[in-house]
């Protein structure tokens, strides 16, 4: 079964002889839900680019569900939908016409484009919003619109680049339900974000991008599972002074009504759990310092810096 | 793409365009109606009295094609220009790029559009004209295919500025300072015999000259040029427009990293 994107040694060089890519092999196979990651820079949009013919690649091959872009653009094309970072559709029109207009360019037919715009436009709470220009829209309606329009040609592979960038809480895990029933569905899911939280709840594959070359590409478990030490934040009901545990690293946070311990590998919460009890302080709350995810990415990038 | 689909997003652009303009008629078609009225009020009924007949009509009938044929050109010309390169500005242009229309598809589209601003904008003017003079018609499937051509001809030019514009300046360069005086130099107001040999020489060099008097000729009868060397003139233009802006496209000028 070929796979829904396969890049083998793409590099992009820009004008300016800024090298975006120097030749990175992924492959994202067919149903994943799949997160590419990186810092600003990284190559993410240029790779995402290419994918869609915004950007021409220098050299390097490109397969969507075997079809190679280099011989049937058009062919691959037809397997891709794009929501892009930046609103990129035309403000003037109103939100049904921007649906319609985009069927139309895959050769839809008018009524079918009709009727696919208000499946979606109802999927995504914008059918009340039919007839309004689009420029007049909110920020997480007109990105909801995006993904309308990105679905009216039914695409087998769906890429979103910072989808939920600049959404409310509440739209964000909306928006989350609803790319999810869509990869249940058999959509193949490429995400671009900056929440790692949003990949690490979301993301079965992951691959993450630095200075235009894949420094890590396996599943999320399997990333995970090579985290050697997570931090975390207890909250205690009275301010501790002096804390000395031998073998673990705690420091007191603020005033003391906090704690932050490192826990390695080999290391449990019980010593310390027990060391409290002993000092008499109860902990009244436990959280991770930062996402897991967010901590094996700082530590990946600053490594191959 | 099969036949069908393309089909289908050929109709797709053209019907944007088409909406584009006629959204915006105050833009649009309101302007250019304006002018010419005061064109053929000012130098064909006002001024034009005075001038007397030239090649055998009155100066407003010698006016009115050249006045069709201005409108005709500058609308078809910025119709696209301006359409295409919007698209690029608002990135809204990714639209088609990401799908998988072919760039002859798109060129063909957004040329058409332009081609339809310009002919509703000509069939405006010639209506207004009737207003101020009787109109003459000599030969209707010339003057049809002239101003067809020579719409489509201007299409293709904005076309080609569109891409390489950077910003709106780039698109109202062109006709500014080459346009209009190619037109208004073009013999739209007189008969180019009235030039010094010197000058009718280079008058010639002129591409507008041809369209301005075949159009004419397909209207009056009369012409300052061979209408058979105006139709070879409109047609190599447009043949290397439509190379040029094909090639342009499929290379991502100016719109593709």
């Amino acid at each position: 079964m070929a796979y829904a994107i396969e890049i083998k040694d793409l590099k992009k060089r820009y004008g300016n002889g800024f090298e975006a890519l120097k030749g990175i092999d992924l492959t994202v196979e067919q149903g994943d839900f799949f997160a590419l990651l990186g810092p600003n820079g990284a190559g993410k949009s240029t790779t995402i680019g290419i994918l869609c013919s915004l950007v021409n690649k220098s050299a390097g091959q490109v397969s969507i569900f075997g079809v190679d872009i280099d011989k049937d653009f058009a062919g691959a094309k037809r397997f891709l939908g794009v929501v892009p970072q930046e609103f990129n559709f035309n403000q003037f029109e109103t939100v049904f016409n921007v649906v319609v207009t985009q069927a139309g360019f895959y050769g839809i037919p008018h009524e079918l484009a009709k009727e696919r715009a208000e499946k979606y436009l109802k999927q995504l709470d914008l059918w009340d919003k039919k007839d309004t220009v689009s420029r007049m829209l909110s920020g997480g309606m007109k990105r909801r619109l995006m993904i309308a329009r990105a679905l009216i040609h039914e695409p087998k592979v769906l890429i979103l680049d910072e989808p939920t960038a600049g959404v409310d809480i509440e739209l964000r895990r909306s928006m989350w339900e609803f790319i999810k029933g869509l990869n249940e569905q058999g959509t193949t899911i490429i995400l671009t974000t900056h929440y790692l939280e949003e990949a690490e709840q979301l993301c079965r594959n992951i691959a993450i991008i630095n200075s235009g070359e894949i420094v890590e590409n396996t599943s999320v478990k399997a990333l995970l599972k090579t985290l050697n030490s997570e931090t975390f934040v207890l909250d205690l009901d009275q301010s501790i002074t002096e804390v000395s545990l031998p073998g673990y690293n705690l420091t007191k946070v603020g005033d003391g009504s906090s704690l932050e311990i490192e826990i390695v590998k080999g290391q449990n919460l019980n010593d310390v759990f027990a060391y409290l009890e002993q000092q008499g302080i109860k902990v009244v709350s436990m959280r991770n310092k930062s996402n897991r995810l967010e901590e094996l990415f700082v530590k990946l990038i600053e490594g191959n810096k | 793409m099969s036949t069908g689909e393309i089909w289908i997003a050929f109709y797709t652009i053209l019907r944007r365009e088409i909406r584009r303009f006629m959204r915006i008629w105050p833009q649009t078609l309101l302007p250019p109606a304006i002018t010419m009225t005061l064109y053929f009020a000012i130098f064909g009924n006002l001024i034009g009295s005075r001038i007397g007949e030239m090649d055998g009509f009155s100066y407003m009938q010698f006016i009115v094609p050249g006045l069709i044929m201005m409108s005709v050109i500058t609308n078809s010309y910025s119709n696209v220009a301006s359409s295409f390169f919007s698209a690029k500005f608002q990135h809204s242009v990714q639209e088609l790029l990401v799908s998988p229309t072919p760039s002859w598809v798109v060129l063909t589209g957004y040329v058409l559009g332009g081609v339809a601003r310009g002919l509703l904008v000509g069939l405006v003017v010639t209506i207004l004209s009737l207003f101020f003079t009787h109109m003459h018609l000599h030969n209707l499937f010339l003057t049809v295919l002239i101003v067809l051509l020579t719409s489509v001809m201007f299409a293709l030019g904005g076309f080609v500025n569109a891409l390489f514009a950077r910003n709106f300046d780039d698109v109202s360069i062109v006709p500014t300072f080459i346009l209009t005086p190619l037109t208004y130099l073009g013999g739209v107001f007189y008969s180019i015999s009235l030039l010094p040999d010197f000058w009718q020489s280079v008058s010639m060099l002129n591409p507008v000259l041809y369209m301005v008097n075949a159009f004419r000729y397909g209207i009056l009868g009369v012409s300052d040029i061979d209408v058979s060397w105006a139709l070879f003139i409109i047609c190599a233009f447009i043949v290397g427009l439509y190379c040029i802006g094909l090639t342009l496209l499929n290379r991502g000028r100016g719109i593709r990293n």
